[in-house]
């Protein structure tokens, strides 16, 4: 399997923090990822690379290539950088709908990028919450607040907002974090409907959620790569202490 | 381990006296309140009537009404609002949006802060430095406005960024992370939401500036003017300007007392219904925004 996105020697410096050292590692074309790692280990700064999130943070300094389907996507011009967006949908640890109706916030990345066609739209919308498993939930009341909905059912429903503008990969940041364990295994349902067609990459604090989603695993710790391989591989046979250390629940 | 009772016991009533003190203080600001507006109501209600609130003032403003001073402070309220809000709001937007932390930032803010401690009779100086003399606007509505407006101004500054602070930030990166642009996330996401709290500044700038005297002083109040202003280059009476004149310097001071007591009265029951109607407004943009 190809990879999808590939990281070399990535540091990435917030003023005079050092949060990511030498990072290099390619990401398998539709499959699930999962980073896992203590708490300021890197792991979500990592993730926030690949659509250039850390560039809202003042002070951030990258060096080393992210690669995307071969390009750098820290080399784009400034103005493509909303294209590049479009391709890496990102859903967020705490359940985040915009203040709009549900159905709005499904459109809502297909107006902000300039679709006005109506039937497109209504189309779209339809397929996505089919796609995030929460159509049968919601078809009845599209006009209604998000905010009515469950934090699960939220939660879903960001990740049918993510998935009208059909991005190909799929950044998550702790997904299921603030859910309870019946949503949090719908959300883990989905990821593993979603991984036909998309690359997923998901940080999570929760070992047995890491493996159970996902096929790769990339164990971080103090901003450095310890390790990553085959999910399987890394749970049953880490060939590095600390790896073991964390996922035998040691430390961290 | 033995604790010391006596302890728990100094817990408790040092509790109860901190908890009594601040209890007591809020509600005696609250009977504070109530005892101005009982004291106004009480002078005031006697005078009002259809008429007073309708008619011209007459004989040296100890009889007739108060209608063109209403009139006025209608005017003056909406017109430096109609400045104020949208400069305000986007100058707030400007702070915490796009300002880049640094000196900068940090020198509009504190410019921001020292503006707000301005005395509001330099206002009104200024005002007429400004748009009465330098601009040539002449006493007139639209210098009395502009005036007011400036007062007005670093209220809804403060209060946008406030209200642009508690916008969770995980609203605006949902919508970068869709391709959405800096403009659009902010029209679409993040006011929507702060509008609620934007409209509370609004309230309060419009309690600030209805009650003000020195900064229409020199800029558009008049002395006595019993017609309507016919444009906005025209002045005009005002509330509190009426209610100072005819307890300070009218000829018969103690003749225009009700009167001066039934203005107060008005120009109190202006306020408190801009107030509610504000706070109705907000509370609908509020439903507004979590239905919409």
């Amino acid at each position: 399997m190809s990879n999808k996105i590939e990281t070399i020697d990535v540091n990435l410096h917030y003023g005079d923090f050092h949060a990511l050292k030498d990072i290099s590692l390619g990401i398998p074309e539709n499959s699930v990822t999962a980073l896992i790692g203590p708490s300021g280990c890197g792991k979500s700064t990592y993730l926030r690379l690949f659509n250039r999130m850390n560039d809202l943070i003042p002070e951030t300094r990258i060096t080393g290539k992210v690669l995307l389907d071969g390009e750098n996507i820290y080399k784009i011009k400034a103005n493509k950088i909303d294209a590049l967006r479009r391709n890496v949908g990102m859903v967020f640890q705490k359940p985040n709908p915009f203040p709009k109706s549900i159905f709005e916030n499904v459109a809502y990345g297909l107006r902000v990028n300039g679709i006005t066609d109506k039937s497109f739209i209504e189309g779209q919308v339809e397929k996505t919450l089919h796609q995030a498993a929460l159509w049968d939930e919601v078809k009845d009341k599209l006009k209604k607040s998000a905010f009515e909905l469950s934090g699960g059912q939220q939660q879903r429903l960001c990740i049918a907002r993510a998935l009208a503008i059909e991005p190909s990969i799929i950044l998550m940041d702790e997904p299921a974090s603030a859910l309870d364990p019946i949503s949090t295994g719908k959300i883990e349902d989905l990821i593993f409907e979603l991984k036909a067609q998309y690359t997923i990459v998901i940080v999570t604090h929760n070992m047995q959620q890491a493996g159970r989603v996902s096929d790769y695993t990339g164990f971080f710790y103090l901003g450095s790569l310890i390790e990553f391989g085959k999910t399987r591989k890394i749970f049953t046979n880490p060939s590095k202490q600390e790896t073991e250390n964390y996922i035998s629940g040691r430390f961290g | 381990m033995t604790f010391p009772e006596s302890n728990d016991r100094r817990k408790k009533i040092g509790q109860a006296v901190m908890f009594g003190l601040s209890k007591g203080i809020s509600y005696g600001i609250v009977a504070l309140l109530f005892l101005i507006l009982f004291f106004i109501i009480k002078q005031g209600i006697g005078v009002i009537s259809w008429e007073f609130l309708t008619a011209m003032p007459t004989d040296g403003m100890t009889k007739g009404g108060i209608f063109p001073a209403i009139i006025g402070t209608l005017y003056l309220v909406g017109g430096s609002m109609l400045f104020a809000f949208p400069v305000g709001v986007m100058a707030g937007i400007y702070v915490h949006e796009y300002a880049v932390s640094g000196p900068m930032k940090r020198f509009v803010n504190m410019m921001t802060n020292n503006l707000a401690g301005v005395p509001s009779i330099i206002f009104g100086l200024f005002g007429m430095a400004l748009f009465v003399n330098q601009m040539g606007f002449g006493a007139s509505i639209l210098a009395g406005s502009l005036t007011l407006g400036l007062l007005a101004l670093p209220i809804v500054i403060r209060t946008t960024e406030e209200s642009l602070k508690s916008v969770d930030d995980t609203f605006r990166q949902a919508s970068y992370a869709l391709g959405g642009s800096k403009l659009y996330t902010i029209r679409k996401v993040v006011l929507p939401i702060a509008l609620p709290n934007i409209l509370t500044g609004l309230i309060l700038a419009v309690g600030r500036v209805s009650g003000e005297t020195a900064p229409i002083l020199f800029t558009v109040a008049a002395y006595f003017l019993p017609r309507l202003p016919n444009s906005i280059m025209d002045q005009c009476m005002a509330l509190p300007y009426h209610l100072y004149v005819i307890s300070t310097s009218g000829t018969q001071i103690e003749a225009s007392r009700p009167i001066a007591y039934g203005t107060a009265f008005v120009l109190v029951a202006i306020v408190l219904i801009v107030n509610i109607l504000a706070a109705l407004l907000r509370n609908y943009f509020g439903k507004k925004v979590k239905m919409n």
